[in-house]
């Protein structure tokens, strides 16, 4: 019934057995321990759960483990040594970005990605692009702050994404 | 919730694909990107015992630039037709329906086929496709055919597709390069599926139109009457009672609020369209 996949998480390569059945999300937390990574509706609403797939982000409660063999998957712990990444957090703490916590893992892989496809969106750009991540604090003011300001310092810096 | 507990096949060519629906005899599902599929598992709503992964497929993955038409795989995602991945012989209208399907993480992984093969009336593709008039071909059992996107929907969720067929290509035909297209979409927040949307294809050049109203609790409505209408130089309330009268004429049993709805977004499609 398992079936075996190889795949890289954090740069590290990865051998284990899977239930078809097994998020991505499961997947991680549960076998590899990486709790970083957040489940907060499970049918790919809310992007809590938002993670890197072979460089692009993707909700990883809707995402087979099965299906991944293969695959470069980074989560927020895998951007530990990332200085975009590191931008962007200091944001989040400068700007209020932050409340309960619970949706920021997600929203920091989405806001790393918009910034580095978009490094210019202005504040609606920046609403739209966001909008499939949810924060029940509904802490939005905040977060779009900490993305703008993340965007122009990394952009002043010329360190892009 | 997790999903119950099904098997797994990875598919090596789309005849094996084929092969496995088969022996599936209806309980075996394909798992394209999987972002309404594995939604559904997860919520219990699919029954199905074997999920076939097509995603290994490489040629699913292609897009091929012909003459008159492009011929996308069913894997394209939509972020690929978004950031122009691939050619596009739609004016621009697919590149700009594909950047509001849901958001970019399932933009990401969602594809065209799987969204065709859902066939979710409110979904962006499936009027997108009927308004381009593209066709679909799906491989079988007893090899491969192509079915208009009109005659593929026939209601919500419901297509022409048996059991043991599954979709291995969209071909959209080149618009000609005078046409212009329309494009309004209702939706409660953005990235949610349609409450309406419409799509409006104007060639003043060749006195052209074509109108479809998607999210209407069933196939898109292709609106040749209103189109017509258009054509003759009606506009305002004219043409409203035109798309009014063809929208109530389709038997859908609208309520009087999505009437009004679906009119005033065919109207502004239409507009959209006209105003390029």
């Amino acid at each position: 019934m398992k079936v075996t996949i190889s795949l890289t998480v954090n740069g590290a390569q990865i051998r284990r057995d899977v239930e078809p059945r097994t998020s991505l999300a499961d997947f991680l937390r549960e076998e590899l321990r990486l709790t970083a990574t957040h489940l907060g509706c499970e049918h790919g609403v809310c992007g809590a759960c938002t993670v890197m797939v072979d460089g692009a982000p993707a909700r990883a409660c809707i995402a087979l483990a099965v299906s991944l063999d293969g695959a470069e998957i980074r989560t927020v712990e895998g951007f530990a040594e990332d200085a975009a990444m590191g931008v962007i957090k200091e944001a989040f703490h400068q700007e209020h970005g932050l409340q309960c916590g619970f949706c920021t893992p997600g929203m920091l892989i989405s806001a790393r990605d918009l910034i580095a496809r978009h490094p210019e969106a202005d504040d609606v750009g920046i609403r739209r692009a966001m909008s499939g991540n949810l924060c029940r604090c509904t802490g939005y003011q905040g977060i779009v702050r900490s993305i703008k300001s993340a965007a122009r310092q990394l952009s002043s810096q010329g360190k892009q994404p | 919730m997790k999903p119950a507990p099904f098997s797994y096949h990875r598919a090596t060519s789309v005849d094996d694909a084929v092969a496995a629906l088969t022996q599936g005899a209806g309980m075996a599902r394909i798992l394209a990107g999987g972002q309404s599929l594995v939604p559904m598992l997860n919520l219990r709503l699919a029954p199905l015992d074997t999920v076939i992964d097509i995603s290994r497929v490489d040629s699913l993955r292609q897009a091929h630039d012909d003459a008159d038409s492009v011929r996308y795989g069913a894997l394209v995602t939509h972020a690929a037709f978004e950031d122009r991945r691939v050619p596009d012989g739609s004016n621009g209208l697919m590149p700009f329906v594909a950047g509001q399907i849901a958001y970019r993480a399932v933009r990401n992984r969602g594809t065209i086929g799987g969204s065709l093969a859902l066939a979710d009336p409110a979904a962006d593709w499936l009027t997108t496709l009927v308004a381009l008039e593209g066709k679909l071909l799906i491989a079988g059992p007893e090899g491969r055919r192509a079915v208009a996107a009109a005659d593929f929907v026939i209601g919500s969720y419901l297509t022409d597709l048996a059991e043991n067929e599954m979709i291995e290509a969209v071909v959209v035909p080149r618009r000609s390069a005078t046409e212009r297209w329309g494009h309004y979409k209702v939706a409660r927040k953005t990235g949610e599926y349609a409450e309406s949307m419409a799509i409006a294809l104007v060639d003043k050049a060749r006195n052209y139109a074509r109108l479809v109203v998607g999210a209407t609790d069933g196939a898109p409505l292709v609106l040749e009457q209103a189109a017509q209408a258009f054509l003759d130089g009606r506009t305002d309330d004219a043409l409203r009672v035109v798309i009014r009268d063809e929208l109530l004429a389709a038997g859908r049993e609208f309520s009087a609020a999505r009437l009004t709805m679906h009119t005033t977004v065919a109207m502004r499609g239409l507009k959209g369209a006209a105003a390029k």
